[in-house]
């Protein structure tokens, strides 16, 4: 029965978008229109072929498919984010790069959400949806609810990244950083965002431990947030149901102060919080040992989630929004600090006592570095934020360099160390194909991330410099366009961190797909809970 | 309820609500007996790897520990 409502569903949807792509008025309304269909017409045909066959969801199992589905997905994402990262770093220092056959296609400005989105939405949104899956059922001690739930989040959510991706190329955008996506595919990711949230909720309840693990936590405010933010902040009116133009709700600083209110949110729910789930998690197992003071790590979830919420007005210092509001960020960003810090020591120190691993094991050298540098991009988000200093550092490189510690330190090596945890597990393998790729890949994304950090605080701070010095008669001395010419080295630099970085993201892929190509099989499941050394 | 009575109410009451909030978690987490829960709360992660617990009982996944 279940799959007959399924099949007309299905079909609808499959007719509607044939229609919609039929009279769009843009062209990448049709193209998105044309892959609705595509994607509703093959999930038609999968149900329809595998009606009756289908077996009932064994209780007695963890559902590690949807998992591993993300780890996969999560390392192609990764590669494809690094390879247009590095494509637009050095369309930036070579902008004869941004070639004339492809302009209003695959020049920077195209290309440059093309590549953030990637970064954040695909990779770091599969790994967090992969790894709270896996996470909640293990902490749970019971399988995902809602039976084929978990398969509809990671389609859908794959889907609402391919929706996007295409539409940036094509021009359909609302110009709002981080939130992109025009207001069809908001709608698709709000009701993929509730499915996931009805499967990781409905877990937990039927859960068989008294006590809710602090990794479901985090995971949980992250889940709740986006989608409390994503909802606000893609408040829009659609001008014509065929188009994929819209007109935002607010406007002007209300605008601005949503959007930011939004954009460091995300920063502060998706990226950190999300992760932090990882981190409780992932690095207590891989040193295998509790996490070093669980009373720290829920003073540190409350004062998170209650401070992160007010500082999004520091992306706004010296604009229209009134000045209280800007002090109200700079202030709770600088109170940030401290539980930042707090979550952060309760990460390292979960290796007391077992501080010789980072000598024999990459992998949790990697979660040690990525907690490093989570301490390090939290002390240098509230400084930043500090009004005097922000005068300095705003519109500059300095804020491309810091996010980007962030981005590749803390949540890229947070979820390499989880792939590389996960994959012999989930595929059932005897530990990970090869020690010393992971090495390899270690040792390339840190000094690639040191370069692109390094290069982009001289650039930064060289600019902020270079545009406010005047002469002796008070007129500015540079003009833009000699800070653009005196960054050129700096910019190069940070183009081969990212190579260096984007060749580390390939081993990788290499390592996690021999490991499942050639690894033995080990037998007994339980046997698979031996640490890959 | 236009905008200056929320702010009103933000800037008093929710406020101090928060605050309490937040204190009375720091109180709470520090209350006598909460070690033993912690530690074994916090060796979760070390039990049902493989498979779900068993038993319909919460709580009772604990017995099967190593």
């Amino acid at each position: 029965m279940w799959d007959y409502i399924k099949l007309i569903a299905l079909g609808l949807v499959a007719v509607l978008a044939a229609i919609a792509a039929g009279n769009a008025r843009d062209l990448a309304y049709q193209v998105n229109a044309v892959e609705v269909m595509l994607a509703a017409a093959i999930a038609f045909i999968w149900v329809l072929r595998t009606m009756g066959s289908r077996q009932p969801a064994p209780q007695n199992e963890y559902f590690d498919g949807v998992v591993r589905a993300g780890v996969i997905a999560t390392t192609f994402w990764g590669v494809v984010g690094f390879l247009v990262a590095v494509i637009i770093a050095f369309q930036l220092a070579y902008p004869v790069l941004n070639f004339e056959w492809a302009q209003g296609y695959l020049n920077f400005g195209k290309l440059r959400p093309l590549h953030t989105s990637a970064v954040i939405f695909a990779f770091g949104g599969n790994a967090l949806i992969a790894s709270s899956f896996y996470v909640v059922q293990r902490t749970s001690a019971a399988r995902l609810w809602g039976g084929g739930l978990g398969w509809f989040v990671f389609w859908g959510y794959n889907l609402f990244i391919v929706l996007a991706a295409t539409g940036y190329i094509l021009g359909a955008t609302q110009s709002k950083e981080y939130a992109e996506p025009e207001w069809y595919v908001d709608w698709w990711l709000t009701i993929v965002w509730v499915a996931y949230l009805l499967a990781f909720l409905g877990t937990i309840f039927k859960r068989k431990e008294p006590h809710i693990y602090v990794a479901n936590w985090f995971y949980l405010s992250f889940i709740v947030t986006i989608a409390m933010l994503h909802v606000v902040n893609n408040l829009a009116i659609p001008v014509s149901f065929f188009g994929s133009k819209s007109v935002q709700v607010f406007s002007g600083v209300q605008d601005a102060m949503t959007q930011w209110w939004y954009g460091h949110n995300a920063v502060g729910f998706f990226l950190t919080a999300g992760f932090l789930g990882m981190m409780y998690y992932f690095v207590p197992k891989q040193a295998e040992r509790p996490v070093y003071s669980y009373k720290l790590s829920i003073v540190h979830f409350w004062a998170l989630i209650f401070l992160y919420i007010w500082a999004g007005p520091h992306h706004l210092h010296y604009t229209a929004l009134p000045d209280w509001a800007s002090t109200l960020g700079m202030v709770m960003s600088v109170i940030l600090w401290m539980p930042s810090w707090g979550g952060m020591i309760n990460g390292l120190m979960t290796l007391s006592g077992a501080w010789d691993k980072l000598r024999t094991d990459p992998v949790i050298r990697m979660m040690v570095v990525s907690v490093g540098f989570y301490g390090m991009s939290t002390f240098e988000g509230p400084m930043m934020s500090i009004k005097a200093v922000n005068s300095l550092s705003h519109y500059t490189d300095w804020t491309i360099g810091h996010v980007h510690s962030g981005a590749l330190g803390w949540n890229g090596m947070i979820t390499f160390g989880t792939l590389y945890f996960l994959v012999p597990r989930l595929w059932a393998r005897e530990g990970l194909y090869s020690l010393k790729l992971v090495s390899w890949h270690f040792w390339l994304s840190t000094i690639g991330i040191v370069l692109y950090a390094a290069s982009m605080w001289v650039a930064g701070i060289m600019q902020g410099l270079m545009w406010r010095e005047v002469d002796s008669q008070g007129f500015l001395v540079n003009a833009f366009a000699d800070t653009v010419a005196a960054m050129h080295p700096m910019f190069v630099v940070r183009a081969l961190g990212g190579v260096l970085y984007l060749t580390g993201g390939i081993i990788m892929a290499y390592n996690l797909y021999m490991t499942v190509a050639r690894q033995p099989r080990v037998e007994s499941r339980s046997v698979a809970a031996v640490p890959a050394e | 309820m236009d905008y200056h009575i929320l702010r009103e109410f933000a800037d008093s009451w929710f406020l101090i609500f928060l605050f309490t909030f937040f204190l009375g978690i720091v109180v709470w987490v520090f209350r006598p007996g909460a070690r033993r829960t912690y530690e074994d709360t916090s060796a979760i992660p070390f039990r049902n790897e493989d498979k779900p617990a068993s038993s319909e009982e919460p709580g009772a996944s604990r017995d099967s520990k190593e």
